[in-house]
């Protein structure tokens, strides 16, 4: 048996297939991965991701040490409950995670993956080694994501009024604090919505209101479509130890501003130096068919690389991929079951607030 | 809850044949192969004349979770494939014994239906996969 959220019940109740996630027992859905998708496109789902990490940081030397830990500088942070998305790097500019900051009064909020919890806790501490700073770990938090253009509104009629007005004036990519919630405009799936981190009664209150109002759960299998139809990164998939954030789409995240001494940095400064030979890019399918993790991608007869994350978009109903393959590689083709089919490379997004982003030629 | 239909012979690979009256037979995979399966996204039907042995590859049924080989559970010709299954490959999850059939063969043999399971005898080889 796998740990369980405050949720588990509820989602058994609710008909969910449950699956390992990460040391998890976690719903990969409800009866159709496809439906739950469509749903958060269309109108709105509610999804349990109450297995990921958050911890608090607090102390006077904290924001230096997030600057000495994090790829991303929280410099960039100016208003209070502001969010940012980093990579968190080794000595060698590998990607050890990628995780969520927020600046939270004197202090900041993170939210990592669960996957790889223990070795960011290790990192994380070994690393406060000189900064006047505490890490504390919030296993008793919940997070309950409500995403989809209605998101905002099913929310807001669920939850005391004085919640509903604090809504309605977050702007994206800002959270902020009413009681024990923390209440954040965020998410992992390219729509409106909202990430809410609280304790796990009032997730499991909030849970069945939600429910009770409509709003149907979603699992952790159309929140992965969700995800990469927005163009999102999954660490583990798309990018690891053995990567830097330059090979991975994520060089707007680093910020080399000025002479901040970040862990990695001296590794992507080489790299930029030598030439970045490798970047992970948007692959559409141009035949029916599907793409999946693994699949090599060639240029003419030379393999340049191979799909990080693949899946049949149910938005765009094709297949769609991120790929980490040679800088400037084109005429691609990837190989599935032994037969090469044309893919175009496209920008991200695949998909905004419900609709395609980008054109093919 | 997963149905199993009484009409029909089924391989331990989870397809169906059905015989029909003019001794030609339709293959389709069972309720309790969809239901692992998933949402089907897309399938791969095998060719038409394609003349093919008992276990060997005729197609491909992806869901959302994995690609998986769908293998003919006797030897034969191919003489129809379900070209709805092109536009609407989820009928494969909604009506996987009537309308989401896969392909018709011709068979080398009727007789070599009777090489594979009846209802009850797939039931119980369901169970015993599930532990």
């Amino acid at each position: 048996m796998g740990q369980r959220t405050p949720i588990y019940t509820l989602h058994v109740d609710a008909g969910a297939k449950m699956v390992d996630f990460g040391g998890w027992d976690m719903p990969i859905h409800y009866g159709s991965q496809l439906e739950e998708h469509h749903m958060v496109r269309q109108d709105v789902g509610i999804c349990d991701v109450s297995h990921m990490t958050v911890i608090d940081l607090r102390g006077p030397q904290a924001k230096a040490y997030l600057q000495h830990l994090l790829a991303n500088d929280v410099e960039r942070l100016e208003v209070p409950g502001k969010a940012l998305y980093s990579a968190m790097l080794n000595e060698t500019g590998g990607v050890l995670d990628d995780l969520i900051v927020y600046l939270d009064g004197d202090g900041y909020r993170i939210v990592v993956n669960c996957a790889t919890r223990e070795k960011d806790l290790a990192w994380m501490s070994q690393q406060t080694s000189g900064f006047d700073c505490q890490l504390h770990e919030r296993p008793e938090l919940a997070i309950l994501a409500i995403q989809g253009p209605n998101a905002l509104a099913k929310v807001s009629a669920v939850v005391s009024p004085e919640r509903a007005d604090l809504i309605a004036k977050l702007k994206p990519f800002i959270g902020a604090w009413s009681g024990e919630w923390f209440i954040a405009r965020t998410g992992y799936t390219g729509e409106k919505g909202v990430e809410i981190i609280l304790p796990g009664t009032d997730a499991q209150n909030l849970w069945q209101a939600l429910v009770a109002s409509g709003v149907r759960p979603v699992g952790l299998g159309a929140r992965d479509t969700l995800r990469l139809e927005a163009g999102m990164n999954l660490y583990g998939s798309d990018m690891d130890e053995s990567v830097t954030p330059l090979e991975s789409n994520m060089a707007v995240t680093v910020s080399f501003e000025g002479d901040r001494e970040f862990l990695g940095r001296a590794r992507l400064e080489a790299q930029l130096g030598e030439g970045v030979e490798r970047e992970l890019v948007g692959l559409v399918l141009l035949e029916r068919g599907v793409l999946r993790a693994h699949y090599p991608i060639f240029s003419g007869d030379q393999q340049v690389g191979e799909i990080t994350s693949g899946a049949f978009s149910p938005t765009l109903e094709h297949g769609i991929g991120l790929a980490r393959i040679t800088v400037g590689a084109d005429n691609l083709t990837v190989e599935i079951r032994n037969k090469r089919l044309p893919v175009q490379r496209v920008k991200l997004p695949f998909v905004r607030n419900g609709k395609q982003v980008y054109q093919l030629v | 809850m997963v149905e199993f239909s009484g009409d029909l012979h089924y391989a331990k690979s989870h397809e169906w044949v059905r015989i029909e009256d003019d001794g030609s037979v339709t293959v389709g995979i069972s309720d309790h192969a969809q239901e692992a399966l998933g949402d089907v996204v897309f399938v791969e039907l095998p060719e038409l004349q394609m003349v093919i042995a008992a276990g060997d590859e005729a197609g491909v049924v992806e869901s959302v979770k994995a690609a998986s080989d769908i293998y003919a559970p006797i030897s034969g010709t191919v003489i129809a494939v379900n070209e709805l299954l092109d536009d609407a490959p989820e009928t494969v999850n909604t009506s996987p014994y009537i309308d989401g059939w896969f392909f018709k063969l011709q068979p080398d043999n009727l007789g070599d239906v009777q090489n594979l399971m009846d209802v009850n005898a797939y039931e119980t080889f369901c169970e015993n996969e599930e532990h």
